[in-house]
């Protein structure tokens, strides 16, 4: 085993633990909190793939911006800093089902690569400029792009009618 | 063996490796511990920089409210932080009850972090760089989130109302001010066409400050409010909120939070350089790497002396008037200038103008500083219309000390 196989085992086997623990710990704020330590972990695989970019939009978007949303959805919605009620209810098994059959599924889908299981190509230079031009080109991505945009716009209005509708008497 | 005088980074490092590999250590452990090495000096640099920062700014801050300053102990007092450290350091650790302990004692640790990560990007000169990251842009952004992270964990730790109240505003007015603050990252970025800090250096022949004005004055302004100084400090606001979010902190965690604040506060004074004030460039610097370093340290002294002063003379904004600016006048204006540069820079181009020789690049420094100034005199305008409006009165005034005529009540 090369040093960069033991830190991935590292890094994947800590990762999928504050995974579990997301879903196991009681208090509310400590999910969000492992919840962060988990998506770090998902930067810490990129960055061992190399790929300084996705480390670092890895840790702006899902740290910056969604993880410090949530925490501060938690921050307004929960009444005391101790909770009491169990992290689990009666509908766990079936989430843990579905999980299982989502990752059966992947690991099916991925296996059929012609690529599985071989070495990683040699790493070339990461080139931003190529992601950024296949993002507004008509010939590869501009079209998801586009529906990702607008679906975000969408989420943003909904956001908005949700929250101004309750003002009103 | 490199030149000491061309490259001083390289000289030690290949000294060191040629020492450390004498020794019987092999390649890659070396290589390994110089790297370890590298980022402990940036850090532990950093960290003592402080002591002097923290001296400075009291005693600038003391000559702009006509005082005196430190000057107890030492020349000038500047030995007044080493006794201040010392204080600190005998202090008693008290932790309040029903904290949630990880994130209480985690936060002081992630603020310092989340600073020093900064300068492991900052290029000091053109070959003196912690890591001359590819999209080290980006990494400044990120690195900023961390520090949020750690003011809401201190604030949610403590379990005090008024640290959450100064980890809610936190958390309000850092994400306000994130959205103009990167708009306006984007412009150095687009006209150096690289997000690494290095190449935003070399590309500016002219400084940046002076071809896009608008986006270096709402960088400043946000840069000031993400470093949660006044008159942007509703974050701690001595006088609503005790102490906001570090509020429930004695000790070393408390100076955690210090030390964290006021080189914040330089980090940002860097940034701006080496964006907007062209970072080490200056006669010589290519030569003399060093020289660079001094180049640099001036130009970020100008910009902090304009934070320090800044601290010094304005009132703090209560906490809507701070979202306010953030949403209702930068936002709107760091999308302007962004659209602004994007296309006076492209139809300059289009118009054959993009040569590289410097009478080119001159022209249209010219062009696109005219262009700014136009949209910054149009704006203010705009918002001297809004703050001169009529606005409908309420009541009739009301005065409280009032001498009324002593005739009148005796009737």
């Amino acid at each position: 085993m090369t040093p960069l196989q033991i830190i991935f085992l590292i890094v994947a086997v800590l990762t999928l633990g504050c995974a579990v623990m997301v879903v196991s710990t009681k208090r509310m704020m400590h999910a969000a909190l492992w919840l962060v330590m988990t998506l770090l972990g998902v930067a810490v695989t990129f960055a061992t793939l190399e790929s300084a970019f996705f480390t670092v939009v890895q840790v702006v978007v899902y740290i910056g911006a969604i993880a410090i949303l949530i925490i501060f959805a938690v921050m307004l919605t929960r009444p005391e800093i101790q909770e009491k009620e169990p992290a689990l209810n009666r509908g766990a098994w079936l989430a843990g089902l579905a999980a299982l059959l989502v990752f059966a599924g992947l690991a099916a889908g991925l296996s059929l690569l012609p690529s599985f299981g071989s070495q990683r190509p040699p790493a070339a230079v990461e080139d931003i400029a190529a992601l950024g031009a296949a993002l507004v080109s008509p010939d590869a991505y501009v079209i998801p792009f586009e529906v990702a945009s607008v679906l975000l716009i969408g989420a943003l209005i909904g956001a908005i009618y949700v929250t101004g509708s309750q003002q009103q008497p | 063996m490199p030149n000491f005088w061309q490259d001083p980074i390289g000289f030690i490092a290949a000294w060191l490796h040629s020492v450390l590999t004498g020794w019987g250590l092999p390649t890659e452990v070396v290589d390994f511990l110089l790297a370890l090495l590298g980022a402990g000096v940036i850090a532990l640099g950093a960290m003592l920089f402080v002591i002097f920062l923290i001296w400075y700014e009291r005693k600038l801050i003391g000559r702009i409210q006509d005082r005196l300053g430190p000057n107890r102990v030492g020349p000038y007092g500047i030995f007044q932080p080493f006794a201040d450290m010392l204080k600190i350091f005998t202090k008693e650790y008290i932790t309040p009850e029903g904290a949630d302990l990880v994130p209480y004692n985690l936060a002081p640790i992630l603020a310092v972090a989340a600073v020093l990560l900064i300068w492991a990007v900052i290029p000091f000169a053109h070959n003196i760089v912690g890591v001359d990251l590819p999209v080290g842009l980006l990494f400044v952004i990120a690195a900023g989130g961390f520090g949020e992270l750690a003011i809401m964990l201190a604030g949610w730790g403590s379990n005090n109302k008024y640290a959450l109240l100064g980890g809610f505003r936190a958390v309000a007015m850092l994400i306000s001010y994130e959205v103009p603050m990167i708009f306006t990252m984007l412009v150095p970025a687009m006209m150096a066409n690289s997000l690494n800090l290095n190449d935003i250096v070399r590309a500016q022949t002219v400084p940046f400050l002076l071809t896009a004005p608008l986006a270096a004055i709402i960088f400043f302004i946000t840069q000031v409010a993400e470093a949660a100084r006044s008159p942007f400090d509703v974050v701690e606001a001595d006088s609503e909120l005790v102490a906001g979010f570090m509020t429930e902190y004695a000790g070393l965690k408390f100076g955690m939070f210090y030390v964290a604040e006021f080189l914040h506060a330089f980090t940002i004074s860097m940034l701006f350089s080496v964006l907007f004030l062209a970072g080490w460039r200056g006669p010589g610097a290519e030569q003399f790497p060093l020289l660079g370093v001094l180049y640099l340290f001036i130009k970020t002294f100008v910009v902090y002396f304009i934070v320090i002063l800044l601290r010094g003379s304005l009132p703090r904004f209560r906490i809507d008037q701070t979202l306010d600016l953030s949403w209702k006048v930068l936002t709107p204006l760091s999308l302007v200038a962004v659209f602004l540069n994007a296309l006076v820079l492209k139809a300059l181009v289009e118009a054959g103008l993009g040569g590289d020789s410097l009478g080119a690049q001159l022209l249209r420094a010219v062009i696109l500083l005219a262009a700014n100034v136009g949209v910054i005199w149009l704006s203010g305008q705009l918002m001297g219309q809004a703050t001169l409006r009529e606005r409908p009165v309420v009541s009739g005034p009301r005065p409280l000390a009032v001498s009324r005529p002593v005739v009148e009540q005796q009737e």
